[in-house]
């Protein structure tokens, strides 16, 4: 199942928005893959891998994950994203 | 390369202790566990095979990130704000899963957990810093965690100074200032070096801050992370895994030294030798911060105000009015007493990058002190003395202006010409070159007083480099060649009317202020927190 989110935060999925970002894939029941057009789909739950997408404020990101609850995670991690994660 | 200070076991019957010894700064006694210092980390050898099998390497490696995590989550309660939210990332950083399957998967391969750690990050580094400036901040972080990790599987202390909640011994191979600037010495019980002498860094810090301290300490660094110690300053020692009854026989010498330091402190009259001759105890300070803990310490002057200090970080030189006001602060806090304010002091250990000095194959030796003025700062020099002499006006503080690193009396002549010119009326001379010392009589003829600063003094009449800890034994203040120099110096004062100091550190090591005394020197000069202990060591101390 996947998710398509344009991620609010001025600053983009860096610093204190990647941050929050992966603790709440951490904190999910199912893994969560996390991609950027054009780069490889990689692990949410992995601060370094999140960073190393370079998702600025305003692009798009597709979220990914399988199973029970799959939908409710991708509810909640999109959620967050449209939020201005920089407070 | 030769040492003086030796590892001995057991050294005094019936102390359960190993003894380690070096060279004492200060006189107080302290027991504490032990927290090493880390040095920067090698990068591991790429051929090093592994040292045991894969599962093995795999889980050292692993407990390493988790090691890491857990210091620096530590830390992070130790800070707030941005510090904090760093270290928080770092923490997610080493908890990364990702990071731990590139490391395993290396191990697995026949990696050992030094390599594997050092080639799993270099391969995010590598994505982290493709993002460009964005990321630059989060790829000096992961080089940092790396370092840790790689120090924490090898067994080796991390790098960087210790963060503890509980007081320590802090134990390093060296400080340099930029580990003191990260120390909480709120938490550093004492300082045990294995390099530097009594006037390295480390031994400067430790006076200033009246921290105990031994250093040139050999075998320091065998010491484990948290083994408990005793740090005596007093006899140069550090005891190793010492017994509860050493340790309660230090805690109750330490309070009884503490009670006649304190009772030294409140007296503040004025010490005199019995020709009537009074001995001034003033205070060396950098700046307005200083002065405070001066006056608190009962300073009776500034004995060395050292400028340079004011202006170490500075790209532009400062402006005359920028002196002025950094200087006042100092001299209206010493209404009607002196303050001795030297002229900036370049050299190869404190660079003003206004003031570049160029590369030399032998900066101590080379153009530094009065020289730099004298080659091409000459301006540099004249704006400093006219805004000592605009700073001084109306504060009622009694300005002497001194130069550092003068040679001979030629030197001392211009200097004095420039500093009369400014309107300063008490121009003066540090003697630290032997030459100088050795014509003591024809410098002081042009100048109206004298300073002696033993550092500079005796590194250059033992030709001992002050900054390398194999030569700390020849660093002593209290060599008869030096002491000999000192009294020509001082006699010289004496038979021409003119104050001669001491400024050096060795005027703040109570087992030497006595005797300079009895060498003829009209004042002392210490750091602040040196001030009672040398008090109360010379009201014990009868001059003849």
């Amino acid at each position: 199942m996947q998710r398509t989110v344009t991620v609010a935060s001025r600053v983009g999925l860096h610093a204190r928005p990647a941050a929050v970002f992966v603790k709440a894939t951490s904190a999910a029941s199912l893994p969560v893959t996390i991609a950027k057009a054009g780069k490889e789909p990689v692990s949410a739950r992995s601060i370094l891998a999140v960073l190393g997408l370079d998702v600025r404020g305003g692009e798009d990101v597709v979220l990914e994950t399988e199973g029970d609850g799959a939908e409710t995670i991708l509810d909640k991690l999109a959620e967050l994203l449209t939020e201005d994660l920089e407070g | 390369m030769s040492r003086r200070v030796s590892v001995t076991e057991d050294a005094e019957p019936g102390e359960d202790a190993r003894r380690l010894s070096g060279i004492g700064i200060g006189s107080a006694g302290v027991a504490g566990p032990v927290a090493l210092m880390g040095a920067p980390e090698p990068p591991p050898d790429p051929d090093a095979p592994p040292s045991a099998a894969p599962e093995q390497e795999t889980e050292r490696a692993l407990h390493a990130l988790s090691q890491v995590a857990a210091e620096l989550g530590r830390r992070a309660h130790l800070v707030d704000g941005e510090a904090a939210e760093v270290l928080e990332a770092q923490v997610m950083m080493a908890e990364d899963p990702s990071l731990a399957e590139a490391v395993a998967a290396r191990t697995v391969a026949g990696a050992p957990a030094e390599r594997a750690l050092s080639e799993a990050f270099g391969l995010f580094r590598a994505t982290l810093a493709e993002a460009g400036e964005y990321l630059a901040a989060r790829v000096a972080d992961l080089d940092d965690l790396a370092a840790r990790a790689v120090a924490a599987a090898a067994g080796r202390p991390m790098p960087g100074v210790p963060v503890r909640d509980e007081p320590f011994v802090l134990v390093a191979r060296d400080l340099a200032p930029a580990d003191t600037a990260l120390l909480d010495l709120a938490k550093v019980l004492a300082l045990v070096t294995e390099q530097g002498g009594p006037t390295s860094h480390t031994a400067i810090l430790a006076r200033s801050r009246g921290i105990p301290a031994v250093v040139g300490v050999a075998g320091a660094l065998s010491l484990a992370e948290d083994e408990l110690v005793i740090v005596d300053a007093a006899q140069g020692a550090v005891y190793a895994s010492p017994s509860a009854e050493l340790v309660e026989r230090t805690r109750r010498r330490e309070a009884s030294r503490r009670e006649t330091a304190a009772r030294a402190s409140a007296d503040t009259a004025p010490i005199r030798t019995p020709d009537g001759r009074e001995v001034k105890l003033l205070a060396n300070i950098g700046g307005v911060g200083e002065v405070a803990d001066a006056v608190a310490a009962g300073a009776q002057g500034v004995g060395l105000f050292r400028t340079e200090v004011l202006y170490l970080g500075a790209v532009e030189p400062p402006s005359f009015e920028e002196q002025v006001a950094a200087y006042r602060g100092v001299f209206e806090a010493f209404d009607g007493r002196p303050v001795i304010a030297r002229t900036l002091d370049a050299g190869a250990d404190k660079p003003l990058p206004f003031l570049p000095l160029g590369e030399e194959p032998n900066p101590a030796l080379g153009v530094r002190g009065l020289r730099a003025f004298r080659a091409e700062y000459e301006h540099l020099l004249d704006t400093q003395l006219a805004a000592m002499a605009a700073a001084a006006e109306g504060t009622g503080a009694e300005l002497w202006v001194m130069a550092p690193m003068v040679a001979d009396a030629a030197e001392a002549r211009w200097f004095a010409a420039k500093a009369h010119a400014a309107g300063i009326a008490r121009a003066g001379v540090m003697i630290e070159v032997p030459a100088a010392a050795l014509c003591a009589r024809e410098v002081l003829a042009e100048v109206d007083f004298a300073s002696i600063g033993t550092n500079d003094l005796t590194q250059y009449t033992m030709a001992a480099d002050r900054l390398v800890g194999a030569l700390g034994g020849l660093q002593d203040a209290g060599h008869p060649a030096v002491l000999k120099l000192i009294a020509m110096t001082a006699a010289a004062g004496a038979e021409l009317g003119k104050p001669v100091g001491v400024c050096g550190e060795a005027a703040g090591d109570p087992r030497l202020a006595a005797e300079l005394i009895r060498l003829g020197v009209t004042s002392l000069s210490m750091t602040p927190a040196a001030l009672g202990e040398v008090r109360g060591a010379l009201g014990q101390v009868r001059f003849g």
